[in-house]
């Protein structure tokens, strides 16, 4: 890993309601770099994303962006902060009422002066770069989920951030949309020069292109490492993980009394 | 929520969350008017707006203030006509309408259908994230979605109701001289002599102006506090129908107490 | 939609409901009349002002030619003081009386101004010295019935 860290947190708790959700996270992001956070559902990797984008404010702990301490900052110092993020969304969240053109123009035209036909330009630029300039007139209703997710990906990347996060990039895709996703992620970091969370459990493709991956249970980092190291591990939660075991240190059944309560019970009580 | 089933601990229970969610609901509105910079600066956004709540509504404004003012003319002569004093007929459509049935009647309409629509959209855009999304990019969300839509409501909603009575006053014109046979001339004499602008007509304005602002706030704000599901969204857009009308005609009740106190 | 099409409609309904606002101000409303021109205050006392309300009509020779703006109660006096917005253009001599009359026999009341021959006029805020009350129905009854009596008594 390399000296220069983009996202440093430190010791990260988020109680929601009282349930404690992230209980002590420890990351450093370098720059540049692809960085994965994997884990079940339910187990805070989204909150974890909430918090690095400054959506949520962490119980305790601390989350710093560059020398920004996030976790402190007011909304209106957020919002200076927010424009190098980019975030992609679960199922890209694409303004329904605006085409794919103004989806993608909308960062421009809220915080730039370009004129308009520099913003178009712009636009059919990412549009291109993530293949879909020939549908910049569509609305988002008529696209396929692959391609609202690729929308939304070009809309995500507009202001040429230095940050991106994507959440649950590659849910609800067939494998050649997938795969697209995929390598797109790669590309686009690595010409944007920017550095890239992508909270994800898909494993396979994941492992592909990622240059590291924090595996998150329950609320704290279990197991971390390059691609390489985590197909060797010999971690249960990670080898249960990466070969999609049925049963293993997260648990086939959902706690109850034994089998005899239920089905013989009654019987007994005669 | 707590597990006791007592009947009254549930009421109070539900009492407490009401007042807690009229709270939230006051900061919101507060917080609507700080952001509505954009709105104004900006007025493409809030003309958008005024489309899809004042123009979309005038179908039902007029078709339904014309229906009125034609059951007001018959309503109306029926009962004038044992006391002799059908030339009144004028001065009871206008005043019906321009102090009451106007400015309620289409404020009801109205948050039935511009209402609805906007709790729908602001709820619908809360379940895709479209409005988290905006948040992350750096995008004030109410700024952007939830002011333009309220006032759009505001400025629409007094030129409904006025467009409403004077449908209904056509419609009441319509039916009495037209169709009945009372004379013209005083059916419009004694309306303009029974009709003061500033005690009738004014207050009817102002009515409808704050009924306004009653209808777009409870829009707003519950497509915005709305559950992000499907139900979620179904249920706040009846509650707007429901806690606006409430709304409506409470503040009917208190202004009229204010506004037409008897003239002694 | 497109924008010019969308601006057309909302320019379109704003116009609409300003018609039908300045429809219900002049068509149905009384704005067209002296309420919008100058109007100047006079004042009358009246020993009793009956059923008189605020915002009633003055008129003179039946026709209205200025509004009550307000009914007081003198403490000193015990009379009753009416103030009246008077349109600008009436003027009116100072040996004007002012009558509460009765529309019809059951109808609104309000103030009759019945001129004399007074070369001045009454100047804004003067008062109207010649004034007669209204009529009250059980005094009129009472003086009736008192009539009738000392009738009877003389006869006898």
């Amino acid at each position: 890993m390399s000296d220069d860290i983009l996202v440093d947190i430190q010791n990260l708790h988020f109680n929601y309601d009282g349930r404690p959700v992230l209980q002590g996270i420890n990351m450093k992001i370098p720059r540049g770099k692809v960085v994965a956070i994997m884990g079940g559902s339910g187990c805070g990797k989204t909150t974890l994303l909430r918090c690095i984008g400054g959506q949520l404010r962490p119980t305790a702990g601390s989350v710093r962006l560059e020398q920004n301490l996030v976790s402190e900052m007011s909304h209106a110092e957020l919002y200076g902060l927010r424009r190098k993020m980019g975030m992609l969304f679960q199922f890209g969240a694409l303004f329904t009422d605006m085409t794919v053109l103004d989806n993608v123009a909308f960062p421009l035209r809220e915080h730039t002066d370009l004129s308009d036909e520099m913003i178009r330009d712009l636009v059919l630029m990412k549009l291109e770069a993530v293949g879909l300039r020939g549908a910049h007139a569509l609305m988002p209703g008529e696209l396929s989920g692959g391609m609202a997710r690729r929308v939304a990906l070009a809309r995500a990347v507009a202001l040429d951030p230095m940050l991106v996060m994507y959440d649950e990039p590659f849910a609800g895709l067939d494998p050649i949309a997938l795969g697209v996703i995929g390598q797109l992620i790669r590309k686009l970091n690595d010409a944007l020069g920017a550095t890239s969370i992508m909270v994800t459990h898909d494993v396979h493709e994941s492992l592909m292109i990622v240059d590291y991956i924090y595996f998150v249970s329950q609320g704290t980092i279990v197991a971390e490492g390059t691609p390489d190291e985590i197909r060797a591990s010999k971690d249960p939660f990670v080898h249960q993980f990466v070969n999609a075991e049925v049963d293993g240190p997260v648990h086939f059944d959902y706690p109850a009394p034994p089998v005899v309560h239920d089905f013989l019970g009654r019987g007994l009580h005669v | 929520m707590s597990e006791s089933f007592s009947p009254i601990r549930k009421l109070g229970h539900a009492v407490v969350d009401r007042i807690w969610r009229m709270g939230f609901a006051a900061r919101f509105f507060v917080a609507v008017l700080r952001y509505s910079g954009p709105s104004f600066r900006r007025l493409p956004l809030t003309l958008r707006e005024i489309y899809f709540s004042g123009v979309l509504s005038l179908l039902i404004i007029t078709v339904s203030g014309l229906f009125v003012g034609l059951v007001l003319g018959l309503q109306g002569y029926e009962t004038l006509q044992r006391y002799g004093s059908t030339e009144a007929l004028g001065v009871l459509v206008a005043l019906s309408l321009t102090r009451e049935l106007g400015p309620v009647v289409a404020a009801l309409l109205f948050a039935s259908r511009a209402g609805s629509s906007i709790t729908a959209e602001i709820g619908l855009m809360k379940t895709t994230e479209q409005l988290k999304a905006m948040d992350i990019m750096a995008v004030n969300p109410i700024a952007r979605v939830v002011a333009p839509r309220f006032w759009g409501g505001v400025i629409s909603m007094p030129l409904l109701a006025a467009l409403f009575s004077a449908m209904g006053v056509l419609g009441g014109w319509l039916i009495g001289v037209v169709f009945i046979g009372v004379d013209d001339g005083a059916f419009w004499s004694q309306m303009q002599s029974g009709v003061d602008f500033r005690y009738d007509i004014w207050n009817g304005v102002i009515k409808s102006f704050i009924f306004g602002i009653a209808v777009s706030v409870i829009a707003v704000f519950e497509g915005y506090d709305s559950v992000p599901t499907a139900e979620g969204v179904s249920r706040a857009i009846t509650r707007t129908v429901v806690t606006s009308a409430l709304a409506i005609l409470a503040l009917d009740f208190v202004l009229t107490s204010f506004m037409f106190r008897g003239t002694s | 939609m497109n924008r010019t099409a969308l601006d057309l409609w909302v320019g379109i309904f704003v116009a609409i409901g300003i018609a039908a606002f300045l429809f219900l101000a002049l068509k149905v409303g009384n704005l067209s009349s002296a309420h919008l021109s100058e109007t100047y205050v006079l004042q009358a006392r009246f020993d009793n002002i009956g059923g008189l309300k605020v915002r009633g009509p003055v008129k003179s020779a039946g026709v209205v030619v200025g509004r009550i703006s307000d009914i007081k109660f003198d403490t000193e006096s015990y009379e009753a003081v009416v103030s009246m917005d008077i349109g600008g253009r009436y003027h009116f001599p100072r040996d004007t009386f002012a009558s509460i009359y009765t529309s019809g026999l059951l109808g609104e009341q309000f103030i009759g101004f019945d001129v004399g021959g007074d070369e001045k006029m009454l100047k804004p805020g003067d008062t109207v010295t010649k004034t007669q009350s209204a009529v009250v129905l059980e005094k009129l009854i009472s003086q009736f019935l008192f009539n009738k009596a000392s009738e009877g008594q003389e006869a006898k």
